[in-house]
């Protein structure tokens, strides 16, 4: 199986031109035991102006190599400073643990970077230890950022609990990010899920805002449960229309 | 279209940006400076180089405004020793994030020697990352303050042409344009530099390296000091193209010489990470829907009870 970092290597290296040698020296220097965190902050902050911003603009074997690098990972819609700053981190040889960094990092970050820093989530050692810097960037009012995490992103499917989960989805809804995106949406509906969407629902119509036709394919599954059911007859009588959407 | 180079958008509300929009501001910098009351610790200053590298420039995109900054460690708090140093660690990191145009604002408050050791220090660290200086002159003593700061930068060996002098008036800016560098004036009711005064001095000195900018802030203070300087400017014979200039082309000129500010920026913003960044209704509460205005409508008069 392909290491996603020379994945990465290889995209970023085809499309470096000119800097090719800059991106292979830079690496070298972080990889070697006397980087230090300047050094990686220096690269992270010159990526962008020596690589430009462009797509990257991958292949379909290109997220066929990088599905079977990493399940899940999607790296479609990536850019070049993105990328090359993932593999920089990757790549970084520091002392402390990897959480450590990436805290110190994310609290500095401007949105593009922060943006690249939640996208590489799928590649990072010791995943369970980001817990709370994932939850941060939930937290985040940058839309962008929380759509980092939560699109095209096994990350959440892989290591969220129900709650958090949950509230990610919800979340979602409430600031206009589509659902669609959210990998592994289908496979981890479930029941509490499925009455907070119906609450939702209730709220949106007690303000005679229209409710977004996505949450309900969330909802059928537990149509049939006691509580939801009340809730969606209860919608019924009110004159309510879903019935399309929830069988 | 303008720019206002000067403008400390942390401290104003979204009612500002959506008046500046309508009047015309496409883009605008805002320097790192005093928030009103100093820092004590260094990690309150770290979240506030965080907020205008990353909220601030999101929020003004919502209202269509491209937001850029400059970074530095600010006179007065130069002289809490323990702080400057701190900041100065991190100023490296902040000084090449996306959309960083100058180390700035920096210079003299009461010219002390904190003052000037961490003026030059930021003088260099400017050098070596070839970025321009955005210098505030000091409101007191200031012509020597102002005489002082351009001797600082030619000891440290900047070229002038990388480094705006702002916050002049008819006092300072025969000698800050004779001497090679830009001149900024800040549009600040009563303190510094009314309309009709700008006015004067550009009938006087016309467009070359002059740059007009608000400097709004958490004082009385007015975020449309560059729209309506072009107004009262345009009004009084000054020639178009030399409005344009002083309110528009000599900030992209000389800021732009970072690389991080170009007129694409706001005619085709990017499309790859930066489209959601414009787009999205975060900043509207209670879920109301985004409110999309034309380039240059007016805000409706009058209150709206819903
Ligand atoms: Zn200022």
């Amino acid at each position: 199986m392909t290491d996603p970092k020379d994945l990465l290597y290889g995209w970023i290296r085809e499309r470096a031109g000119d800097e090719r040698p800059w991106l292979d020296a830079q690496l070298a220097q972080l990889a070697a035991p006397d980087a230090t965190e300047r050094d990686l902050h220096m690269y992270l902050g010159f990526a962008p102006r020596r690589l430009g911003k462009a797509d990257l603009a991958l292949t379909p074997d290109d997220l066929a190599q990088a599905d079977a690098a990493r399940s899940g990972w999607d790296p479609s819609g990536w850019s070049i400073d993105g990328a090359a700053r993932i593999l920089g981190l990757l790549t970084y040889s520091g002392t402390r643990p990897f959480a450590e960094t990436f805290k110190d990092l994310r609290r500095t970050s401007d949105a593009a970077e922060m943006i690249a820093l939640y996208r590489g989530l799928p590649l990072y050692p010791a995943p369970e230890s980001l817990h709370f810097e994932v939850g941060e960037g939930l937290r985040s009012n940058l839309k962008p950022v929380f759509e980092a995490i939560a699109h095209n992103n096994p990350y959440p499917r892989d290591h969220f609990d129900e709650h958090r989960w949950n509230h990610m989805v919800l979340k979602a809804l409430f600031i206009g990010a589509e659902l669609g995106p959210i990998t592994g949406l289908a496979a981890r509906a479930n029941p509490e899920l499925a009455r907070i969407l119906v609450q939702y629902a209730r709220e949106r119509w007690a303000a005679g805002r229209p409710v977004m036709p996505e949450l309900w394919p969330l909802v059928a599954p537990f149509a049939e449960t006691p509580e939801i059911r009340a809730e969606l007859d209860r919608a019924r009588a009110e004159g309510r229309t879903f019935e399309d959407l929830v069988s | 279209m303008l720019i206002d180079p000067h403008a400390h958008m942390i401290s104003r509300t979204t009612d500002d940006y959506q008046a500046m929009a309508a009047a015309g501001v496409v883009a605008l910098i805002e320097p790192a400076f005093w928030v009103g009351q100093p820092r004590t610790f260094v990690g309150t200053y770290v979240d506030y180089l965080s907020t205008i590298v990353g909220w601030e420039r999101f929020r003004a995109g919502q209202f269509g405004i491209r937001h850029y900054c400059t970074i530095g460690l600010n006179s007065k708090e130069a002289n809490n020793e323990e702080l400057a140093e701190g900041v100065m660690e991190w100023l490296p990191r902040f000084a090449l994030k996306e959309g960083v145009v100058a180390i700035g604002e920096i210079g003299y408050d009461e010219q002390t020697e904190l003052e000037d050791k961490y003026f030059r220090l930021q003088l260099s660290l400017a050098k070596e990352l070839d970025l321009p200086v955005m210098v505030h002159t000091p409101h007191r003593d200031k012509k020597q303050g102002t005489t002082r700061s351009m001797d600082v930068c030619e000891e440290m060996g900047l070229d002038p042409s990388m480094v705006i002098i702002d916050h002049n008036n008819e006092e300072t800016v025969g000698e800050v344009l004779q001497r090679g560098y830009w001149a900024g004036f800040s549009i600040y009711p009563s303190t510094k530099m009314g309309n009709a005064r700008m006015v004067e001095l550009l009938k006087q000195y016309g467009s070359e390296r002059i740059i007009v900018d608000s400097a709004c802030d958490w004082g009385i203070s007015d975020c449309l000091g560059v729209a309506k300087t072009a107004q009262l400017a345009l009004q009084s014979g000054v020639p178009e193209s030399t409005v344009r200039a002083v309110c528009y082309g000599n900030a992209l000129a000389a800021y732009g010489q970072s690389g991080q500010m170009k007129e694409s920026d706001w005619l085709e913003p990017p499309a790859i990470d930066q489209r959601t960044l414009y787009e999205g209704n975060s900043i509207l509460r209670g879920g109301r829907e985004p409110v999309i205005e034309e380039p240059g409508a007016q805000r409706r008069a009058g209150l709206t009870i819903e």
